[in-house]
């Protein structure tokens, strides 16, 4: 039996990082509760750079997660612009900003960083988004450039594409995949976003791939393509997906490979437990280890080890939720609507482009989506949590 | 119990509706809509429950 613990610290000062501080209070833990950040800024939310930063609607300060004096309230000692350096798990203390903290149990919630295109370091008008400094950098930089090119037709390409096009700016987008998002959506849902985003009027290279950044005097001057095309722009982001931040772990001893490799509960090691992006665990009746780069997730899976961190922790097996919103279009899915195999519409029709549908491997639901549809989808989602035959589903 | 429900916030996901269904519903976009603004203290924990799984931080509880 190991004794409850008295001091919890937690890596990272975003959505998952201050939802398991603030659970760990509203779970009773009355011990020191020491959150450690990154980034300058008071936590904040994500899914709105892309969103409402980019196109101006909100300040950055309604993105915070928490309002300043709920911090005092809770008894939440945040440390921010304290990059951890190192881990000592048999000692118990993370190295940050020069100082060993102490830690009964650690949560480690230091997300993802995104991947940038190789030797562009330091490349005037080379932007990725994934804070608050860099999307204020990319918003001025697109405002003054006759074209955008987004490179990525992922979740960030395209709905930064949309925002991008909602101010007025040309835009081009470019990737290897036929349709935008189709590895997360399949190709019947993917092949709609493109013609949302033709209709936009955003310029499509899909199904093609980038070459390189050409730059002139440290600036960049286009972007070349495969088969000859060069596209000419001052303003490019890089949008082609993430890798776990855990290079601060490296020679820890925890499992590093695609993140921070955790158990049913959440747990890593001694007293090391992980949630959000950063975390990949063992989803048990999936019957494998997941790690889900999605809003709800950080939220439900700080929770859940908020919990285990207190040893009341039960397996974590979330119906996993994401939603993305493009120009007037909401798109939410439950499930896994990656990988699947079969695909049918439930309701509604994609021509009228308002539906759910219905994502399968093998003989089950593994996930359903919904177009301009969230109270359908949410009647939906118990064919997902259910792994519902695929026979039954479409008779239902 | 005061609950307020920052519209412009709401993506429509409907946690809250799973979490506190006596309280939250969606309109026909996805949108909270807040049956109950001052529900019995037995909704508290349901209540507070959806404000922290709301993924858009829309929902304010005050005790």
């Amino acid at each position: 039996m190991t004794a409850p613990p008295r001091r919890i610290v937690v890596v990272g000062a975003s959505a998952a990082g201050l939802t398991a501080a603030e659970s760990l209070r509203a779970d009773g833990f009355d011990g020191d509760v020491v959150v450690i950040g990154a980034e300058p800024h008071l936590g904040y939310d994500r899914p709105p750079l892309s969103k409402q930063l980019l196109s101006g609607a909100w300040e950055a300060d309604r993105l915070e997660l928490l309002p300043r004096h709920r911090y005092d309230e809770l008894g939440i000692a945040c440390h921010l612009g304290v990059a951890a350096t190192a881990l000592d798990p048999a000692g118990r203390t993370v190295r940050a900003g020069g100082a060993d903290v102490a830690y009964d149990r650690l949560l480690i919630a230091t997300g993802v960083r995104p991947r940038t295109w190789p030797g562009t370091d330091g490349l005037r008008g080379v932007h990725v988004l994934r804070t608050i400094d860099d999307t204020l950098a990319f918003k001025e930089a697109a405002h003054a450039a006759g074209r955008v090119v987004v490179i990525g037709a992922g979740f960030l390409g395209a709905e930064a594409a949309a925002t991008l096009r909602g101010l007025g700016i040309p835009v081009t987008l470019v990737g290897p995949a036929p349709a935008p998002m189709v590895r997360q959506v399949g190709p019947d849902v993917a092949r709609l976003l493109g013609e949302l985003h033709a209709e936009h009027d955003v310029d499509l290279r899909l199904g093609v791939t980038v070459r390189g950044i050409d730059h002139d005097d440290g600036r960049v001057t286009g972007v070349r393509l495969a088969g000859g095309t060069s596209l000419s722009t001052t303003c490019v982001l890089v949008a082609i997906g993430t890798a776990p931040a855990t290079g601060w772990l490296d020679g820890s001893g925890l499992d590093l490979a695609d993140g921070v490799g955790c158990d049913a509960m959440c747990q890593a090691g001694p007293g090391v437990f992980a949630a959000g992006d950063v975390a990949r665990w063992f989803h048990r009746t999936h019957g494998t280890r997941l790690r889900i780069e999605h809003r709800t997730n950080a939220t439900e899976q700080a929770m859940a080890a908020a919990r285990a961190m207190l040893g009341a922790g039960q397996p974590y097996e979330p119906v996993p939720y994401f939603w993305s919103d493009q120009y007037d279009t909401k798109i939410q899915a439950y499930g896994q609507t990656a990988g699947a195999d079969r695909f049918a519409v439930l309701s509604g029709s994609l021509e009228e482009r308002r539906f759910v549908a219905v994502y399968g491997r093998g003989e089950r639901v593994v996930g359903v989506l919904g177009w301009r549809s969230p109270r359908e989808l949410l009647r939906a989602r118990a064919l997902v949590a259910g792994a519902v035959p695929w026979q039954d589903a479409l008779a239902a | 119990m005061k609950i307020i429900v920052e519209i412009d916030r709401c993506v429509g996901g409907g946690q809250c509706v799973m979490a506190a269904p006596d309280v939250f519903d969606q309109d026909d976009d996805g949108l909270a809509v807040l049956l109950d603004t001052d529900p019995p203290a037995g909704l508290t924990d349901d209540v507070q429950l959806a404000a922290r799984l709301c993924p858009a931080r829309a929902i304010l509880v005050e005790a």
